[in-house]
């Protein structure tokens, strides 16, 4: 295999684990420009999702009745979380609610591992094996399923915020809670939609990347961290930039595990951790973002 | 601030009643290991470990508001320091507890300077990657932090003169740090330093404009902190004598904070109390299972930040303060409930002064030196 397919081979790998990157890092974009705080358990709940995926096809449910069934789940239970955890301490300053998500996130993780052990199991791939062959370049076909998804999922959000009226309404809000709220929008239910939206987003990346790491209550740690990256990169406030940022990580992280030696397959996770911290140190609003102008 | 009206150390019962409380305190710490079986004996002094770390979060995360989700890389950068000198260099323990802590210290401030840039959410974010970075990194540089295997170092050894078990120095020795580290802490939150910091964390723009020096105190903020956290981590060396880097995982970090949280943001007993629970908790509750200890400390974080922001420390005072509040004045003045209360039991950065506690409130100013000690 000569250099340049070896290249875009890796970068192929890349997109598609960028790819999953992408649809968590969505789920916190959309929570952030909702109430303007990250969600530290966004991936935990994913991960909660993809047990509750899992659980239905150990009944015997096919798999592309269990999803649907998932997300359902998922976006009602984004809904009671929005309601039950996040609803007490909004207006609180953002540690607080900070800690109220870090406390999420610790609670989320320890109950999948009470309910469904902390061993590791198998997830079935939906998508069937074998690819395309690109001259020379392998595309799997769960590497195109995941793309496939995850465009899926930005067509249907763009739809929904920019052509009908609750995305009308969810703008709004997003735009100015107390405008909107004095317009006569319930905002509290608008924010129990957005963090819906989130956890359904979310619970797709859990599923769409249990294939490929096991499913066990730690699977989605790491995957956070390189979505934390995909959104600081693209502007915490931009659903196109987390998109792009996602796949940018996710062929960062690929190349740099396997061109640059020093950093290697075991380092790879400082790759986002470098990337945060350029990105907040150059351009804190990301590639996308709008910069935030606070009037004191 | 009205630090300037409280007058300093001129009250001599305050005084009197502080120095035997401290000593009443040392008496019993100096008892405990003379009755206590060495395993418990080992918890207790882990307890008193882990209270430095948590008071290093707490001077960030308390006093600065700032967020940090990655003290847990700090507490291994003082326990590998500490391993390695002994390791390598063969220092002896004592060499390596000013080294760890100048160590961590520039660490500190090295990661202070991106964090000026980086207002909380995303200071969590960067802190919470580098834990996550840490023990691959360590894992490494084997050649000199012994890789996966980790290593395994000399634990204190009791000298001859002083007839004691090796659990009851070991203890000893970490109660005086501990007891070190928590009176300065203390002093420095009541110098200028710790009076900017909470002007700092309740209005920066406010301060800046009366002089605080912004850049200045938030750096040394997180040195300070990283400094404790690093005595933390050689102390736990010196006690468990053996470090890996899977010691020292996100889950730390994450434990330190939640312990911070429960025991009482931004009060000076609260991360003596944390740290019990960072100690306990999971040792208690791994006998249910595996996942207990989570689901306990998820519940207790997301639950003091509901009802109780002042956090376990806090708690004595928000009780006496509402039932302060509805009793007639005459026979229960805020000032009588004071010697029960706990220090700094005012407006923790969670929340404003709310007036579901009007005589915490009316009585502790921000910023006032606490009236009394309490152990």
């Amino acid at each position: 295999m000569s250099a340049v397919t070896d290249l875009l081979q890796q970068a192929v790998e890349g997109l598609g684990s960028g790819a999953v990157y992408a649809s968590l890092a969505l789920a916190l974009v959309l929570i952030h420009r909702f109430t303007g705080i990250i969600n530290f358990a966004q991936g935990e709940l994913a991960m909660l999702s993809t047990y509750v995926a899992w659980q239905l096809m150990a009944s015997g449910m096919p798999f592309w009745l269990a999803l649907p069934v998932t997300l359902a789940v998922s976006f009602a239970g984004g809904m009671l979380v929005e309601r039950i955890v996040i609803r007490p301490v909004r207006g609180a300053p953002e540690l607080t609610v900070v800690i109220v998500t870090v406390g999420l996130f610790i609670f989320v993780n320890a109950l999948a591992g009470l309910i469904w052990s902390f061993t590791v199991k198998d997830f079935p791939q939906p998508f069937p094996d074998g690819g395309l062959d690109l001259a020379g370049v392998r595309v799997d076909w769960s590497t195109l399923g995941i793309l496939g998804v995850v465009a899926v999922v930005m067509g249907l959000l763009y739809l929904l915020f920019q052509h009908t009226s609750a995305g009308l309404v969810m703008r709004a809000v997003a735009c100015n809670p107390a405008s909107a709220r004095l317009s006569g929008i319930r905002v509290g239910r608008v924010l129990m939609l957005g963090w819906a939206l989130a956890a359904t987003v979310g619970a797709l990346s859990g599923v769409l990347v249990a294939p490929v790491l096991f499913l066990e209550p730690n699977m989605m740690g790491g995957v956070l961290i390189y979505a934390f990256a995909a959104a600081t990169l693209g502007g915490f406030d931009s659903p196109v930039g987390a998109v792009v940022g996602g796949l940018f990580v996710g062929v960062a992280e690929t190349l740099t595990g396997a061109y640059v030696h020093v950093v290697g397959e075991d380092l790879k996770v400082g790759v986002p951790f470098v990337i945060i911290l350029a990105v907040l140190l150059v351009r804190p609003q990301g590639l996308f973002g709008r910069a935030a102008v606070e009037r004191v | 601030m009205s630090t300037i009206t409280a007058a300093l150390g001129t009250d001599r019962a305050r005084r009197r009643r502080a120095a035997l409380t401290a000593l009443l305190a040392a008496a019993v710490a100096g008892c405990v290991p003379f009755y206590f079986a060495p395993f418990q004996v080992f918890q207790l002094t882990m307890v008193l470990l882990y209270a430095v770390a948590l008071a290093g979060l707490n001077l960030l995360v308390g006093f600065g508001g700032q967020i940090s989700l990655g003290h847990g890389a700090f507490f291994a950068a003082g326990a590998y320091a500490a391993a390695v000198m002994l390791d390598r260099y063969d220092t002896g323990h004592l060499a390596t507890l000013p080294v760890a802590a100048a160590g961590c210290f520039l660490l500190g401030l090295a990661f202070g300077v991106p964090a000026l840039r980086l207002r909380g959410l995303y200071l969590a974010l960067v802190t919470l990657a580098f834990a996550v970075f840490l023990p691959p990194l360590l894992k490494r540089l084997e050649p000199v932090t012994g890789g996966a295997m980790g290593l395994t170092v000399d634990k204190l050894q009791p000298p001859a003169w002083s007839g004691l078990a090796e659990d009851q120095w070991t203890y000893f020795v970490v109660l005086g740090v501990t007891a070190t580290a928590l009176l300065l802490a203390r002093n420095l939150l009541r110098s200028r330093v710790g009076r900017a910091l909470r002007a700092l964390r309740d209005n920066e723009s406010a301060a800046e404009v009366m002089g605080v020096r912004l850049s200045l105190h938030k750096t040394l903020a997180f040195a300070w902190s990283a400094m404790f956290a690093g005595v933390a981590g050689c102390l736990y060396t010196w006690v468990i004598g053996f470090v890996s880097p899977d010691s020292f995982s996100s889950v730390l970090s994450i434990t330190l904070l939640a312990g911070l949280v429960i025991g009482g943001l931004a009060s000076l007993y609260g991360p003596l109390l944390g740290a019990a629970f960072v100690m306990y908790v999971p040792s208690v509750s791994q006998d249910l299972s595996e996942a207990a200890p989570g689901v306990v400390f998820g519940l207790l974080i997301i639950a003091v930040m509901f009802v109780a922001p002042t956090g376990l420390a806090g708690l004595p005072g928000r009780v006496l303060g509402a039932v302060a509040s509805r009793l007639p004045r005459t026979t229960a003045a805020p000032a009588t409930a004071a010697p029960d209360r706990t220090p700094e039991a005012g407006p923790a950065p969670s929340t404003p002064s709310t007036p579901a506690d009007p005589a915490v409130a009316d009585t502790e100013p921000v910023g006032a030196p606490p009236r009394t000690e309490r152990e």
